[in-house]
């Protein structure tokens, strides 16, 4: 089991105070809060964070965690102190959800109870579960089997909770939404005494797509055209998360002038749009005849001036 | 082609176009406390349609924004309000994204 430096973790010295400490983790938690933070693995910097806080911010707790790490400087092991009860209390996440702290942390500081806010045990019918899946923008086009593993709190019969895990297939819907909750009915909390289950509501993550991006049911992709097809016109071949399709390219079109094509975002009973953002690619020109081709097309235009506007 | 002639795949419905919620079951959805919903509903957080709470009814979006709203007040120690500015905020830096997505802007 990995040892792990809560001090670190704070960005705090081993002689910082309680002041110290909450200081830093207020800092860290408000940059990595999943709900505002846009930093990559922000939900796992905060849980990092947040318990590095849990273990320190309690002075019995703190005095324990100093001991195994004193003992792991010295190079022996960190298992808890004999006799160390593990019997604490923890308040739950608030959303059904154990904790989640690491094997380290567990080991030394034992595991949550089944107190957790929201759960009462006088009532027998099951709560509510949340998960997230993470799906490509071609699940969301076609819809998708996809089977996802979930985590699911149980309680044991001293009344403390430990981790299940569970396997589950699903249907991913076609048209569904970055954000959107998808609802399984039943597939919660197990209920006691005969009571009904819990639903299980599973959030759609959308995985970053390289070609396509995505607005709500509408999706945008860049489509690079050569000068003269963008002064011309033509028709090209443009891609779509549904197969290609041929798109005309209207004479005289600037650059970022968006296409639309009706009704080819994402499908649904009101379906999205997909926009081609058309890009001027200029061809290189890096051998004689390119050149002379450029040469020439500046004498076709003698009086054209681009920065006409600008000038004062 | 998919059918669900297996039971053992499940179907969900997706709760922002299908779902509408009452209070209590809004409640155990977030596993939130009635009286801190009926908080977020004082805030203007929540703008449920009916007049007495028990007829209140909650549209599919107010999961996310309830357990958003609720995490954001526990896990960073804001107060209700703090955590409804700052919801309204997170909003108006997605209408942000989103102009610049269709800008073309990286």
């Amino acid at each position: 089991m990995e040892f792990k430096d809560y001090y670190a973790t704070l960005g705090v010295e081993r002689t910082a105070t309680q002041d110290e400490i909450k200081r830093a983790y207020r800092k860290l938690a408000r940059k990595y809060h999943p709900d505002v933070s846009k930093e990559p693995n922000a939900e796992a910097r905060f849980k990092e964070v947040a318990e590095a806080h849990k273990a320190l911010s309690d002075p019995e707790r703190r005095a324990a965690y100093d001991d195994v790490s004193r003992r792991h400087e010295r190079g022996q092991t960190f298992e808890p102190p004999p006799g160390w009860d593990s019997g604490y209390e923890f308040s739950g996440s608030g959303d059904g959800a154990a904790p989640d702290f690491s094997d380290f942390f567990e080991s030394l500081f034992g595991r949550a109870r089944a107190g957790a806010r929201g759960q009462d045990s006088r009532h027998a019918a099951g709560g509510d579960h949340h998960a997230k899946v993470a799906i490509d923008l071609a699940d969301s086009y076609r819809g998708a089997r996809r089977t996802i593993s979930l985590r699911v709190p149980v309680v044991d019969e001293q009344g403390r909770l430990g981790l299940q895990e569970r396997e589950l297939e699903i249907n991913i819907p076609k048209g569904v939404r970055e954000g959107q909750h998808l609802r399984l009915a039943g597939q919660g909390a197990p209920g006691r005494n005969g009571q009904p289950s819990g639903d299980l509501y599973l959030e759609i993550m959308l995985r970053p797509d390289p070609h396509f991006r995505v607005d709500g049911r509408d999706v945008y992709v860049d489509l690079p055209i050569a000068p003269w097809e963008a002064a011309l016109g033509a028709t090209v071949t443009a891609r779509t998360p549904d197969g290609s399709v041929q798109l005309t390219i209207p004479s005289g079109s600037p650059p970022g002038r968006k296409l639309r094509l009706k009704g080819k975002g994402l499908p649904g009973t009101e379906p999205g749009d997909l926009y081609a953002v058309l890009g001027i690619a200029l061809p290189p020109s890096n051998t004689p005849a390119a050149k002379d081709a450029y040469a020439a097309m500046a004498r076709a235009f003698p009086s054209y001036d681009p920065r006409s506007k600008l000038e004062a | 082609m998919m059918t669900n002639s297996d039971s053992r795949v499940a179907d969900g419905i997706v709760v922002e176009e299908q779902i509408e919620f009452a209070l209590a079951d809004l409640c155990r959805a977030c596993a939130a406390d009635r009286e801190q919903v009926v908080a977020l509903v004082r805030e203007g957080v929540l703008e449920p349609v009916g007049r007495a709470p028990e007829e209140w009814r909650f549209s599919g979006p107010s999961l996310k924004r309830t357990r958003t709203a609720l995490r954001l007040a526990q896990d960073l120690e804001l107060s209700l309000a703090g955590a409804a500015l700052v919801l309204d905020l997170l909003d108006e830096l997605e209408t942000l994204r989103s102009r610049l997505l269709r800008a073309g802007v990286r």
